[in-house]
Protein backbone atom coordinates (compact mmCIF):
# COMPACT_ATOMS: atom_id res chain seq x y z
CA UNK A 1 0.00 0.00 0.00
CA UNK A 2 1.40 3.26 -1.00
CA UNK A 3 1.79 6.54 1.25
CA UNK A 4 -0.20 9.63 0.22
CA UNK A 5 2.09 11.34 2.09
CA UNK A 6 5.34 9.85 0.32
CA UNK A 7 3.57 10.49 -3.18
CA UNK A 8 2.81 14.28 -2.00
CA UNK A 9 6.76 14.19 -1.34
CA UNK A 10 7.77 13.25 -4.66
CA UNK A 11 5.69 15.73 -6.48
CA UNK A 12 6.65 18.55 -4.57
CA UNK A 13 10.21 18.17 -4.67
CA UNK A 14 10.70 17.56 -8.35
CA UNK A 15 8.16 20.18 -9.64
CA UNK A 16 10.38 22.36 -7.02
CA UNK A 17 13.97 21.27 -8.63
CA UNK A 18 12.14 22.18 -12.15
CA UNK A 19 11.33 25.40 -11.13
CA UNK A 20 14.31 26.52 -9.40
CA UNK A 21 17.28 25.27 -11.11
CA UNK A 22 16.97 27.83 -14.15
CA UNK A 23 16.65 30.79 -11.58
CA UNK A 24 19.83 30.08 -9.63
CA UNK A 25 22.26 28.61 -12.03
CA UNK A 26 21.22 31.15 -14.67
CA UNK A 27 23.05 34.49 -12.28
CA UNK A 28 24.31 36.40 -15.43
CA UNK A 29 22.34 38.38 -18.29
CA UNK A 30 22.75 35.72 -20.94
CA UNK A 31 24.95 37.60 -24.04
CA UNK A 32 23.39 35.26 -26.47
CA UNK A 33 21.29 36.87 -28.93
CA UNK A 34 18.97 33.99 -30.06
CA UNK A 35 19.05 32.99 -26.49
CA UNK A 36 18.13 36.35 -24.71
CA UNK A 37 15.32 36.60 -27.93
CA UNK A 38 14.11 33.39 -27.28
CA UNK A 39 13.35 33.76 -23.38
CA UNK A 40 11.83 37.50 -24.63
CA UNK A 41 9.08 35.61 -26.90
CA UNK A 42 8.54 32.72 -24.02
CA UNK A 43 6.18 33.91 -21.86
CA UNK A 44 3.76 35.79 -24.98
CA UNK A 45 3.75 32.85 -26.57
CA UNK A 46 2.89 29.99 -24.09
CA UNK A 47 0.60 32.51 -22.52
CA UNK A 48 -1.09 32.74 -25.88
CA UNK A 49 -0.67 28.67 -26.40
CA UNK A 50 -2.16 28.12 -23.10
CA UNK A 51 -5.26 30.33 -23.75
CA UNK A 52 -6.70 28.77 -27.01
CA UNK A 53 -8.44 26.87 -27.75
CA UNK A 54 -8.59 25.47 -23.97
CA UNK A 55 -10.45 28.74 -22.82
CA UNK A 56 -13.60 27.07 -24.92
CA UNK A 57 -13.83 24.05 -22.85
CA UNK A 58 -13.44 25.87 -19.58
CA UNK A 59 -17.03 26.92 -19.78
CA UNK A 60 -20.25 24.90 -20.00
CA UNK A 61 -21.17 27.40 -23.24
CA UNK A 62 -18.46 27.53 -25.68
CA UNK A 63 -20.08 30.51 -27.30
CA UNK A 64 -19.70 32.43 -24.20
CA UNK A 65 -15.83 31.43 -23.84
CA UNK A 66 -15.48 33.03 -27.26
CA UNK A 67 -17.58 35.90 -26.64
CA UNK A 68 -15.27 36.37 -23.31
CA UNK A 69 -12.09 35.78 -25.23
CA UNK A 70 -13.07 38.27 -27.97
CA UNK A 71 -14.12 40.92 -25.83
CA UNK A 72 -11.28 40.06 -22.91
CA UNK A 73 -8.67 41.02 -25.82
CA UNK A 74 -10.47 43.94 -26.76
CA UNK A 75 -10.42 45.43 -23.09
CA UNK A 76 -6.48 44.33 -23.05
CA UNK A 77 -5.81 46.44 -26.32
CA UNK A 78 -7.77 49.20 -25.18
CA UNK A 79 -5.50 49.45 -22.10
CA UNK A 80 -7.60 47.69 -19.37
CA UNK A 81 -5.91 46.37 -16.80
CA UNK A 82 -5.82 42.84 -15.57
CA UNK A 83 -8.24 42.57 -12.49
CA UNK A 84 -10.78 44.16 -14.86
CA UNK A 85 -10.40 42.26 -17.51
CA UNK A 86 -10.27 38.99 -15.74
CA UNK A 87 -13.48 39.98 -13.86
CA UNK A 88 -15.10 41.15 -17.05
CA UNK A 89 -14.63 38.01 -19.00
CA UNK A 90 -16.19 36.15 -16.08
CA UNK A 91 -19.00 38.43 -16.30
CA UNK A 92 -19.72 37.93 -19.55
CA UNK A 93 -19.74 34.22 -18.99
CA UNK A 94 -22.09 34.23 -16.41
CA UNK A 95 -24.53 37.22 -18.15
CA UNK A 96 -24.66 34.94 -21.53
CA UNK A 97 -24.89 31.34 -19.68
CA UNK A 98 -27.91 33.14 -17.81
CA UNK A 99 -29.18 33.30 -20.94
CA UNK A 100 -28.38 30.90 -23.44
CA UNK A 101 -28.93 28.52 -20.22
CA UNK A 102 -31.50 29.90 -18.11
CA UNK A 103 -32.21 28.89 -14.47
CA UNK A 104 -35.61 26.96 -14.10
CA UNK A 105 -36.67 29.15 -11.65
CA UNK A 106 -36.08 32.11 -14.22
CA UNK A 107 -37.58 30.59 -16.94
CA UNK A 108 -40.88 29.82 -14.90
CA UNK A 109 -40.65 33.78 -14.14
CA UNK A 110 -40.07 34.97 -17.65
CA UNK A 111 -42.57 32.57 -19.29
CA UNK A 112 -45.42 33.89 -16.11
CA UNK A 113 -44.61 37.31 -17.22
CA UNK A 114 -45.65 36.97 -20.88
CA UNK B 1 10.44 51.13 -4.03
CA UNK B 2 11.39 49.55 -0.89
CA UNK B 3 10.70 46.07 -0.66
CA UNK B 4 8.07 46.44 1.85
CA UNK B 5 6.10 48.57 -1.18
CA UNK B 6 7.28 45.99 -3.74
CA UNK B 7 5.75 43.20 -1.22
CA UNK B 8 2.30 45.13 -1.45
CA UNK B 9 2.49 46.10 -4.78
CA UNK B 10 2.44 42.44 -5.31
CA UNK B 11 0.10 41.39 -3.04
CA UNK B 12 -2.85 43.59 -4.60
CA UNK B 13 -1.65 41.77 -8.18
CA UNK B 14 -2.14 38.56 -6.60
CA UNK B 15 -6.06 39.39 -5.68
CA UNK B 16 -7.27 38.49 -9.19
CA UNK B 17 -5.10 35.64 -9.60
CA UNK B 18 -6.14 34.41 -5.91
CA UNK B 19 -9.94 34.56 -6.73
CA UNK B 20 -9.46 32.62 -10.31
CA UNK B 21 -7.24 30.09 -8.26
CA UNK B 22 -10.36 29.62 -5.96
CA UNK B 23 -12.54 28.75 -8.49
CA UNK B 24 -9.89 26.33 -10.49
CA UNK B 25 -8.87 25.02 -7.10
CA UNK B 26 -12.57 24.00 -6.18
CA UNK B 27 -12.36 21.30 -9.54
CA UNK B 28 -9.35 20.53 -8.38
CA UNK B 29 -10.32 19.80 -4.49
CA UNK B 30 -14.10 17.59 -6.42
CA UNK B 31 -10.76 15.62 -8.14
CA UNK B 32 -8.69 14.83 -5.02
CA UNK B 33 -11.76 13.42 -3.02
CA UNK B 34 -12.80 11.08 -5.77
CA UNK B 35 -8.97 10.01 -6.39
CA UNK B 36 -9.61 8.82 -2.03
CA UNK B 37 -7.20 11.64 -0.88
CA UNK B 38 -8.48 13.79 2.25
CA UNK B 39 -9.42 16.88 2.31
CA UNK B 40 -6.67 18.27 4.21
CA UNK B 41 -3.54 15.56 2.35
CA UNK B 42 -5.30 17.99 -0.81
CA UNK B 43 -4.67 20.89 0.72
CA UNK B 44 -0.83 20.80 1.43
CA UNK B 45 -0.71 19.27 -2.37
CA UNK B 46 -1.73 22.47 -3.47
CA UNK B 47 0.06 24.23 -0.70
CA UNK B 48 3.26 22.50 -1.99
CA UNK B 49 2.80 22.58 -5.59
CA UNK B 50 0.75 25.09 -7.47
CA UNK B 51 0.46 23.36 -10.53
CA UNK B 52 -3.26 22.37 -11.74
CA UNK B 53 -2.37 20.14 -14.69
CA UNK B 54 0.18 18.65 -12.42
CA UNK B 55 -1.74 18.19 -9.71
CA UNK B 56 -4.31 16.48 -11.83
CA UNK B 57 -2.10 14.43 -13.28
CA UNK B 58 -0.97 13.48 -9.94
CA UNK B 59 -4.29 12.52 -8.34
CA UNK B 60 -5.55 10.77 -11.04
CA UNK B 61 -1.94 8.66 -11.11
CA UNK B 62 -2.53 8.11 -7.18
CA UNK B 63 -6.26 6.84 -7.90
CA UNK B 64 -5.35 3.98 -9.62
CA UNK B 65 -2.16 3.26 -7.20
CA UNK B 66 0.66 3.77 -9.76
CA UNK B 67 4.50 3.69 -8.16
CA UNK B 68 6.47 6.63 -6.88
CA UNK B 69 8.72 6.74 -9.90
CA UNK B 70 5.63 7.02 -12.25
CA UNK B 71 4.08 9.21 -10.17
CA UNK B 72 7.53 11.18 -10.39
CA UNK B 73 8.37 11.21 -13.54
CA UNK B 74 4.72 12.22 -14.69
CA UNK B 75 4.55 15.51 -12.59
CA UNK B 76 8.21 16.22 -14.05
CA UNK B 77 6.60 16.13 -17.65
CA UNK B 78 3.51 17.88 -16.42
CA UNK B 79 5.31 20.81 -14.81
CA UNK B 80 8.35 21.03 -17.73
CA UNK B 81 7.37 24.66 -18.86
CA UNK B 82 8.64 25.94 -15.71
CA UNK B 83 11.54 25.32 -16.60
CA UNK B 84 11.58 27.66 -19.41
CA UNK B 85 9.44 30.32 -17.23
CA UNK B 86 12.22 30.60 -14.91
CA UNK B 87 15.18 30.85 -17.52
CA UNK B 88 13.04 33.65 -18.92
CA UNK B 89 12.36 35.06 -15.09
CA UNK B 90 15.97 34.83 -14.54
CA UNK B 91 17.03 37.58 -16.65
CA UNK B 92 14.68 40.04 -15.40
CA UNK B 93 16.44 39.67 -11.87
CA UNK B 94 19.78 41.93 -10.96
CA UNK B 95 22.36 40.26 -10.96
CA UNK B 96 22.46 40.77 -7.05
CA UNK B 97 19.21 38.98 -6.11
CA UNK B 98 20.60 36.86 -3.44
CA UNK B 99 20.62 32.94 -3.68
CA UNK B 100 18.15 32.24 -0.99
CA UNK B 101 15.83 34.76 -2.60
CA UNK B 102 16.54 32.73 -5.76
CA UNK B 103 15.84 29.42 -3.73
CA UNK B 104 12.22 31.53 -2.57
CA UNK B 105 11.59 32.91 -5.84
CA UNK B 106 11.99 29.12 -7.60
CA UNK B 107 8.90 28.21 -5.10
CA UNK B 108 6.30 30.63 -6.99
CA UNK B 109 7.04 30.15 -10.29
CA UNK B 110 3.37 29.47 -11.57
CA UNK B 111 1.83 30.40 -15.05
CA UNK B 112 -0.33 33.39 -14.28
CA UNK B 113 2.26 34.39 -10.93
CA UNK B 114 4.76 34.31 -13.87
CA UNK B 115 2.63 36.42 -15.98
CA UNK B 116 2.23 39.82 -13.74
CA UNK B 117 6.04 39.23 -12.53
CA UNK B 118 7.53 39.75 -16.75
CA UNK B 119 4.57 41.71 -17.74
CA UNK B 120 6.64 44.58 -14.96
CA UNK B 121 8.64 47.31 -16.59
CA UNK B 122 12.24 47.35 -16.00
CA UNK B 123 13.92 44.96 -13.11
CA UNK B 124 11.74 42.28 -11.07
CA UNK B 125 12.29 42.85 -7.48
CA UNK B 126 11.67 39.36 -5.85
CA UNK B 127 9.12 40.87 -3.19
CA UNK B 128 7.03 41.88 -5.76
CA UNK B 129 6.77 37.72 -6.39
CA UNK B 130 6.53 36.84 -2.91
CA UNK B 131 3.57 39.01 -2.51
CA UNK B 132 1.78 38.07 -5.10
CA UNK B 133 2.29 34.28 -3.90
CA UNK B 134 1.36 34.46 -0.86
CA UNK B 135 -2.08 36.09 -1.94
CA UNK B 136 -2.66 33.69 -4.53
CA UNK B 137 -1.56 30.89 -2.90
CA UNK B 138 -4.71 31.32 -0.25
CA UNK B 139 -6.89 30.96 -3.33
CA UNK B 140 -5.61 28.01 -4.47
CA UNK B 141 -5.11 26.15 -1.39
CA UNK B 142 -8.53 27.50 0.09
CA UNK B 143 -10.34 26.32 -2.85
CA UNK B 144 -8.65 22.96 -3.00
CA UNK B 145 -9.78 22.65 0.59
CA UNK B 146 -13.28 23.79 -0.11
CA UNK B 147 -13.66 21.65 -3.49
CA UNK B 148 -12.93 18.99 -1.56
CA UNK B 149 -15.31 19.44 1.75
CA UNK B 150 -18.36 20.48 -0.02
CA UNK B 151 -17.47 20.85 -3.97
CA UNK B 152 -20.42 19.20 -4.93
CA UNK B 153 -22.62 21.39 -3.56
CA UNK B 154 -21.72 24.49 -5.41
CA UNK B 155 -23.78 25.43 -8.32
CA UNK B 156 -22.02 24.57 -11.84
CA UNK B 157 -23.11 28.08 -13.47
CA UNK B 158 -20.84 29.99 -11.13
CA UNK B 159 -17.71 27.79 -11.20
CA UNK B 160 -18.12 28.03 -15.26
CA UNK B 161 -18.24 32.08 -15.05
CA UNK B 162 -14.99 32.07 -12.73
CA UNK B 163 -12.76 29.16 -14.51
CA UNK B 164 -13.17 31.89 -17.10
CA UNK B 165 -11.08 34.45 -15.01
CA UNK B 166 -7.02 32.74 -15.27
CA UNK B 167 -7.72 33.17 -19.30
CA UNK B 168 -8.83 36.57 -18.93
CA UNK B 169 -5.04 36.93 -16.79
CA UNK B 170 -3.29 35.83 -19.47
CA UNK B 171 -4.41 37.66 -22.22
CA UNK B 172 -4.17 40.85 -20.29
CA UNK B 173 -0.52 40.18 -20.27
CA UNK B 174 0.31 39.39 -23.80
CA UNK B 175 -2.08 41.77 -25.61
CA UNK B 176 -0.59 45.13 -24.07
CA UNK B 177 3.10 43.58 -25.84
CA UNK B 178 1.54 42.63 -29.22
CA UNK B 179 -0.21 45.77 -29.29
CA UNK B 180 3.61 47.18 -28.90
CA UNK B 181 4.80 45.08 -30.89
CA UNK B 182 3.50 43.78 -33.89
CA UNK B 183 5.75 40.05 -34.25
CA UNK B 184 4.42 39.68 -30.98
CA UNK B 185 0.99 39.77 -32.24
CA UNK B 186 1.71 37.68 -34.88
CA UNK B 187 3.59 35.07 -32.68
CA UNK B 188 -0.07 35.29 -30.51
CA UNK B 189 -2.39 34.34 -33.78
CA UNK B 190 0.07 31.65 -34.72
CA UNK B 191 0.08 30.23 -31.12
CA UNK B 192 -3.38 30.47 -31.45
CA UNK B 193 -3.47 28.72 -34.39
CA UNK B 194 -0.86 26.14 -33.64
CA UNK B 195 -2.50 25.36 -30.25
CA UNK B 196 -6.16 24.74 -31.82
CA UNK B 197 -4.38 22.21 -34.54
CA UNK B 198 -1.91 20.34 -31.91
CA UNK B 199 -5.22 19.94 -30.32
CA UNK B 200 -7.12 18.12 -33.04
CA UNK B 201 -4.40 16.18 -34.92
CA UNK B 202 -4.46 12.78 -34.89
CA UNK B 203 -1.75 11.16 -32.60
CA UNK B 204 -0.51 14.84 -31.69
CA UNK B 205 -3.94 15.46 -29.72
CA UNK B 206 -3.50 11.97 -27.81
CA UNK B 207 0.15 13.69 -26.41
CA UNK B 208 0.15 15.09 -22.81
CA UNK B 209 -1.32 18.79 -22.75
CA UNK B 210 1.40 19.77 -20.81
CA UNK B 211 3.78 18.01 -23.60
CA UNK B 212 2.32 19.80 -25.98
CA UNK B 213 2.54 23.56 -24.64
CA UNK B 214 6.10 22.78 -24.34
CA UNK B 215 6.56 22.04 -27.82
CA UNK B 216 4.86 24.61 -29.07
CA UNK B 217 6.36 27.36 -26.82
CA UNK B 218 10.01 25.98 -28.02
CA UNK B 219 9.59 25.51 -31.64
CA UNK B 220 7.35 29.27 -32.37
CA UNK B 221 9.74 31.07 -30.08
CA UNK B 222 12.74 30.04 -31.48
CA UNK B 223 12.09 30.08 -34.74
CA UNK B 224 11.13 34.34 -33.97
CA UNK B 225 14.54 34.25 -32.13
CA UNK B 226 16.16 33.23 -34.95
CA UNK B 227 13.90 35.46 -37.68
CA UNK B 228 13.61 38.39 -35.25
CA UNK B 229 16.29 38.69 -32.99
CA UNK B 230 15.86 41.14 -30.32
CA UNK B 231 18.76 43.25 -28.66
CA UNK B 232 17.35 44.43 -25.15
CA UNK B 233 15.17 42.05 -23.66
CA UNK B 234 12.32 44.56 -23.86
CA UNK B 235 12.82 45.93 -27.19
CA UNK B 236 12.65 44.47 -30.27
CA UNK B 237 15.61 45.03 -32.89
CA UNK B 238 13.18 46.82 -35.72
CA UNK B 239 10.38 48.43 -34.18
CA UNK B 240 8.99 48.32 -37.52
CA UNK B 241 9.27 45.57 -40.67
CA UNK B 242 7.23 47.89 -42.97
CA UNK B 243 7.11 51.42 -43.02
Amino acid sequence: MHNVFIYIACMAGVTYIIRVLPLTLIRKEIKNRTVRSFLYYVPYVTLAVMTFPSIISATQSPIAALIALLAAMALAYFGRGLFFVAVSACVIVFVIELFTNPPAAFAAMAISLI
Amino acid sequence: MTKRQWFAKGMKAGIPISLGYFAVAIALGIAARNAGITSLQAALTSLLINASAGEYVGFSLIAVGASYVEVTLMEAVANARYLLMSASLSQKLDENVKWWERLLLGFTVTDEIFGVSVSLVGRLSPYFTYGTFVVATMGWTGGTLVGALLGNILPARLLSALAVGLYGMFISVFIPEAKKNKIVAALVAISFAASYAFEKLPFIRDVSSGIRIIILTVIISLAAAILFPVDRADKPKEEKNDA
